[in-house]
């Protein structure tokens, strides 16, 4: 069976490259951080199954010392002029589009695709994995497509892919790291002990407070923590199934629905997120500049949200 | 309640603008530690869930494909495409990519949109193209803004349409932590009641997408 190790690899080999064009890259003062950076990262991903928990966590405690207190500097490597792109849009047209379209289609049709093929009776394919791997079978195609099509030097693909992961820089490893506190948080039992404390503090006396302890609770946690999927055990175990469901009778089709979209409304508005940090770096934007753009409807849907689920919940 | 800890690291370190992979770090190890783990087992448990959580790393990717694009003219030829258009203004444009985006994701097909792979190439340069071709050379604070509204449609229709799709992350989360609280709820229901809000998340955003419109109009005066 074809499992996510093959992305994986795939993956370990773009990062571990990157790692060797920084090692070279003497232009960058900062060179030998960059190069650990990229190589502690390529290395997770070309043996993080084999390397064990204990030596997974010292990786982790190095990329975030090398990439929050070294700090990783910004490449140039050689890239085409204004002039030379305008030129080179003018001459290719819309086979300019041909490689990025062709990641999504092959992810679509993979997806579609390799669910149902089997051999001797086993997925060629592992299931829960099938959209990972289908874009990485979609990404190399990509890649020979845009070689064959573009006709660049050999070494401005993996240039081409460093000059845009150092402008992620460290923000890179942020959505992993986020998963990681969030399984730390539910093995030290954390949610347990926010249910407890707001059980004792807060009176749920009524159904609109319940509702709303529980939305801006959502809403606020994920905004600490970054990410409403390590929110959403903490603050249904605490508040939503005790009150909503098991004192007042709701929904828990509903309340579990609604209180992920309430989480997702504080994801839009906290600088711990990766969806916010990634764009501002990729876009050369002041950090903070997309959660000014996403704030005003983040609130209001939390403020819908919370009039939705009384309303519907309790139905 | 020594678990609680971690909370207050986060809290302080956002307060204080630390380094964000720091802060996340020192939460982990502070919560684990307060929460009865030795050293050993905090630091195996975090580098377990960032080794069981590489899946989300793997978008990156994509990145090799779109620099050399870009070395061959991508958003150039992005910029040709829309400033033809008469149609077209920046509102517009972002609020049909937010329904597309929306709607694909409520399809289950989030790797259709994406920050890397879609907005820095094509949607960012096409909205600040239509603006250019309207009212010329753009300030740097105009530019910004047109790209941060860029960045927040892709993320506001990513949002409010994955969760209405059944075999996505979110809904298959949401019913297995209802799961270890002895509820039972069918998917199902559970990606039609996020429907309602999904829906008002799009008609706000929409009206908020006009209303940029008027502003870009008012602040640049129509050339």
């Amino acid at each position: 069976m074809i499992g996510v190790g093959v992305a994986y690899a795939l993956a370990g080999v773009v990062f571990a490259a990157i790692a060797l064009f920084s090692v070279l890259d003497r232009a960058n003062p900062k060179r030998w951080n960059n190069a650990a950076f990229w190589g502690l990262f390529a290395l997770s991903f070309l043996a993080g199954g084999r390397l064990g928990d204990f030596a997974n966590g010292l990786i982790v405690i190095a990329l975030a010392l090398i990439g929050g207190l070294g700090g990783l500097g910004v490449s140039h490597p050689a890239t085409t002029s204004p002039e030379e792109r305008e030129a080179s849009a003018a001459r290719l047209g819309g086979r300019l589009f041909v490689p990025i379209l062709v990641i999504p289609a092959c992810a679509l049709a993979g997806t579609l695709l390799f669910k149902g093929v089997k051999i001797g009776g086993a997925p060629l394919v592992d299931p829960a994995q099938v959209t990972v791997i289908a874009t990485a079978v979609g990404v190399v195609a990509a890649l020979v497509l845009a070689l064959a099509l573009f006709r660049p030097p050999l070494a401005a693909a993996p240039q081409e892919a460093r000059r845009l992961m150092d402008s992620v820089g460290w923000a890179a490893i942020l959505p992993q790291l986020l998963a990681a506190l969030g399984a730390v948080f539910a093995l030290a039992g954390v949610g347990t002990a926010i249910g407890r404390l707001l059980d004792a503090w807060l009176p749920m006396d009524g159904r609109l407070m319940a509702v709303a302890a529980y939305c801006l609770g959502m809403t606020l946690f994920t905004m600490i923590m970054g990410n409403a999927f390590a929110a959403f055990p903490v603050m249904t175990a605490g508040v939503g199934a005790p009150l909503i469901v098991g004192r007042f009778g709701g929904d828990p089709a509903v309340m579990g629905a609604m209180g992920m979209l309430a989480g997702y409304c504080g994801t839009l508005m906290t600088p711990m997120a990766a969806h916010n940090i990634v764009p501002a770096a990729l876009l050369e934007l002041p950090s903070g500049a997309v959660i000014r753009a996403q704030a005003p409807t983040a609130l209001m849907v939390a403020a819908a949200n919370i009039v939705l689920m009384y309303l519907l919940v309790f139905r | 309640m020594m678990s609680l800890l971690g909370i207050g690291v986060v809290v302080a370190g956002l307060a204080t603008r630390l380094n964000p992979v720091l802060v996340v770090t020192a939460a982990a190890l502070v919560t684990g530690l307060g929460g009865g783990m030795d050293l050993f087992q905090v630091v195996s448990a975090l580098g377990k869930g960032f080794n069981d959580a590489r899946f989300v790393s793997v978008a990156f990717l994509v990145l090799p494909v779109i620099g050399l694009s870009e070395r061959a003219g991508l958003q150039a030829r992005a910029r040709t495409l829309i400033g033809g258009l008469r149609q077209v203004t920046v509102g517009r444009l972002l609020l049909a990519y937010l329904a597309v985006r929306q709607l694909s994701a409520a399809l289950g097909l989030l790797s259709l949109g994406g920050q890397a792979n879609m907005v820095r190439p094509l949607l960012a340069p096409m909205a600040e193209a239509e603006e250019e071709s309207k009212r010329g050379a753009l300030s740097n604070a105009r530019r910004s803004l047109i790209r941060a509204h860029a960045a927040a449609v892709d993320n506001i229709g990513a949002f409010f349409g994955e969760d209405i799709f059944i075999a996505l992350g979110s809904v298959l989360l949401v019913t297995a932590v209802l799961r270890q609280n002895h509820l039972a709820a069918d998917p199902l229901r559970v990606a039609l009641w996020a429907s309602p809000t999904a829906i008002a998340a799009f008609v706000i955003h929409a009206i908020r997408l006009l209303r940029l419109d008027a502003a870009l109009a008012r602040d640049g005066g129509a050339r």
